[in-house]
């Protein structure tokens, strides 16, 4: 369940980006791995003296922090690389490849607490120009304004990374090792639910995922900018002629993407520990949500998150022995054979793709008479 | 897309034959063993490459599962190798199988014995496998990204699969091959490593001139044409899931002769070769040498992971990020890869820039238009 709920987190983001904008983002893994390192950097700042009276409830300021953070770089993504890239989903996949790997080398080789500096000037520097009053965004000298918060933001950057660097020392080294999250006192032990004994900790994240979904279901449904998504994923050209901007769409939809990808990062790093190759280990599971489910409808991220979650769980452990005990030999026999982790991967993926050979649009495929797309 | 071929007269490429002739025979005196081993290892790659091209570059289908056949063909090799010189073992099975209690030799090891058989097997097992796998996927019009990620799919189940089977074919560990016997002599020595290399080098030629047959004439045609507008060669009357069945497992056995041969000159096959990342590796060494022009994909094979070592050697840690830049420049500015803009207007274009030839006046409204075809 925990598992699935993780993957649900991670490919609704997934699935939002491709199925709006038809970008393959490979990178997706890597802004999990972010979010996750975000728990990491937090947890460890709350040790700080100063704010150790509030330790417990960093996971929850992590949650935002790590969507604002994974949101981020994935909306300067956005801007940089992608944008360049509209309608040629095969060159998206090339592109976020190559950065996916410099996000990973990035997070072996430089310091955590450099990186955090950087992150925030980003932050202040993207969005520290939109707070400024209508009045002065409207001048022409707005471009100095523009560059000075850069600058402002590049110092707040660097003071930021020395002053963690220097409180916090085991942020101050570049290393390439696996770090872990412990969860906060209120967090750890089981708790019994019908019977059976849930760790907290994935009931957390399963209460994480139900928040974010819920919340992602009434903005796509309820709001102005969410009506304006939908739109766009219906018929862009007919939604830019009706005045929506399809640029700040784009922009905010890969943000909100990529935010996802960062909480389902904190849920990451409370299942174990978390390295700079954590992101790959998902990634490719997403992309199986996001095709079995059918592309651009969440009901069918859901559905097949979940089922992917759990016969994972089914295979792997070999629960299936237990549920149905006297099945025939042969049979047992196969499913014993399929009972570990890696080999229940297997199963799944050619369950997939048998499954795909029947309805090769996914669970719920968009209706449609096009041609091709 | 259209690549005007670079005009050489015959005298220029015969001495650019010669030239390349001569080198490959001289190589093995020149080169240090270390280096040409190096070099024999990425020229294998090129074949790989090749194929990578031939469905990408011409045909339009961007497979990230190419580690599976390479793969392959590099087990197969492998277990021939393995079975051949296992006599001195107990049972007359390879030594990895006694760590795991096996006594007997699974079934499927059993024809490998034949040389023959496994001459055969390094290509031809390779290309159904990836004939069986595109035609399940094709026949349901499964493309573009879907394909891609299908194949990743594949690449991962495999990986699984090999990793996991430590009783069958001695998982992560993979087949070691540089300890075995080939013609009585050891595969890892010097002059076995010098012979390979010959091998390898005519073969990347031959499949190079394979390759050249194969995107001439109508087929090629067929196979850009589906590149281009899919569902307009349906209309008139070809049905593309043949010709992209039969492309897909051609690439599929170029990439079990490319596996094979890597898999004796690196003296292991494991099923690190079945890596997602090494896959995706293959696929920008065309896209940077240049994507539909098939002497890109071998200069790109081999000029990239030779930088690769080099940078490897001085800098570990920067490759990556060199790697990812690459990616990412190749994507954005150079979409046709170094050889089609060396092909194009691109050297011409960076000229005028600076004002160093003259502008050719043609017509814009032409010019645009033909950029916007290319989009897709």
């Amino acid at each position: 369940m925990a598992i699935g709920s993780v993957l649900l987190v991670a490919a609704l983001g997934l699935a939002i980006v491709f199925g709006l904008m038809g970008v393959i983002n490979l990178a997706h893994g890597e802004l999990m791995m972010l979010g996750a390192y975000t728990t990491y950097v937090t947890q460890l700042i709350f040790k700080v003296p100063l704010l150790k009276p509030y330790y417990n409830a960093y996971v929850i300021v992590s949650i935002f922090l790590a969507f604002i953070v994974s949101g981020v770089v994935g909306i300067l993504l956005e801007k940089t690389v992608i944008r360049k890239l509209y309608g040629s989903p095969l060159e998206t996949l090339l592109a976020t490849w190559g950065v996916s790997l410099i996000l990973q080398q990035f997070v072996r080789s430089v310091p955590l607490a450099y990186g955090t500096g950087l992150v925030i000037s980003l932050i202040i520097g993207l969005f520290l120009p939109a707070t400024f009053p209508l009045k002065i965004r409207e001048s022409i000298n707005f471009k100095y304004f523009k560059f000075s918060s850069w600058i402002f933001a590049a110092l707040t950057g660097v003071l930021t990374g020395n002053l963690i660097s220097s409180s916090v020392s085991k942020l101050s080294r570049a290393s390439a090792r696996n770090v872990d999250v412990t969860a906060p006192a209120w967090m750890r032990g089981q708790v019994e639910i019908l019977g059976t004994a849930f760790p907290k900790t994935r009931l957390m994240i399963i209460i994480i995922t139900l928040i974010s979904v819920i919340a992602i279901t009434l903005f796509l449904n309820q709001s102005a900018w969410g009506m304006r998504i939908r739109a766009v994923t219906q018929n862009r050209e007919m939604s830019d002629c009706l005045g929506i901007s399809t640029e700040k769409v784009d922009v905010l939809t890969f943000g909100i993407g990529s935010g996802l990808a960062g909480v389902a990062g904190v849920a990451v790093s409370l299942l174990g520990s978390v390295g700079p190759n954590v992101g790959g280990n998902y990634i490719v599971g997403c992309f199986m949500v996001v095709v079995l489910g059918g592309v651009g409808n969440l009901l069918g991220t859901v559905f097949a998150s979940f089922g992917i979650g759990i016969m994972t769980d089914l295979i792997g452990a070999g629960r299936l022995l237990s549920i149905w005990p006297n099945m025939p030999l042969p049979l047992s026999n196969t499913i014993n054979f399929f009972a570990t982790t890696s080999m229940a991967r297997v199963m799944i993926f050619a369950l997939i793709v048998i499954f795909l050979q029947f309805k090769p649009t996914g669970l719920f495929p968009q209706k449609g008479r096009m041609v091709e797309s | 897309m259209e690549f005007k071929n670079l005009k050489l007269s015959k005298k220029t490429t015969f001495i650019v034959w010669v030239l390349i002739i001569a080198f490959v025979i001289a190589a093995p005196t020149i080169l240090p063993v270390f280096r040409l081993n190096l070099l024999g290892r990425y020229l294998s790659l090129a074949i790989v490459a090749l194929g990578v091209d031939l469905i990408w570059g011409f045909t339009g289908l961007l497979s990230l599962g190419q580690g599976i056949f390479f793969a392959l063909g590099g087990y197969c090799a492998a277990m021939y190798l393995q079975i051949t010189s296992s006599s001195e073992f107990p049972n007359n099975i390879p030594e990895f199988f006694g760590l795991y209690g096996v006594d007997n030799l699974p079934f499927f090891w059993e024809p490998f014995r034949s040389p023959i058989f496994s001459l055969f097997a390094i290509w031809v097992i390779p290309a159904l496998v990836a004939g069986m796998l595109g035609f399940l996927v094709f026949r349901n019009r499964i493309k573009g990204v879907y394909f891609s990620i299908l194949t990743q799919a594949s690449l991962l189940v495999f990986f699984n699969f090999f990793n996991g089977q430590q009783k069958l074919i001695n998982g992560t560990n993979g087949l070691k091959t540089d300890v075995t016997q080939l013609f009585g002599q050891m595969v890892g020595s010097e002059s076995m490593q010098r012979m390979f290399f010959w091998v390898t080098a005519f073969l990347v030629i031959a499949a190079w001139f394979f390759a050249k047959w194969v995107v001439k004439g109508r087929f090629g045609n067929i196979l850009i044409g589906i590149r281009d507008d899919e569902p307009r060669v349906r209309f008139t009357g070809y049905n593309p899931v043949i010709f992209k069945t039969i492309i897909f497992s051609i690439a599929g056995g170029l990439a079990g002769i490319s596996g094979a041969l890597y898999t004796v000159q690196s003296g292991i096959v494991s099923p690190q070769f079945m890596t997602v990342p090494f896959s995706i590796e293959m696929v920008i060494w065309v896209a940077v040498g240049g994507r539909g022009t098939l002497l890109g994909a071998i200069l790109g094979a081999v000029f990239i992971n030779y930088a690769k070592s080099l940078v490897s050697e001085a800098l570990p840690a920067s490759w990556m990020f060199i790697q990812g830049g690459l990616f990412i420049l190749v994507v954005t500015a150079l979409p046709e890869g170094v050889l089609g803009w060396i092909q194009g207007d691109g050297p011409r274009n960076l000229l005028q820039r600076f004002g160093l030839k003259r502008k050719i006046e043609t017509y814009p409204s032409l010019e645009i238009n033909t950029r916007d075809g290319n989009n897709e």
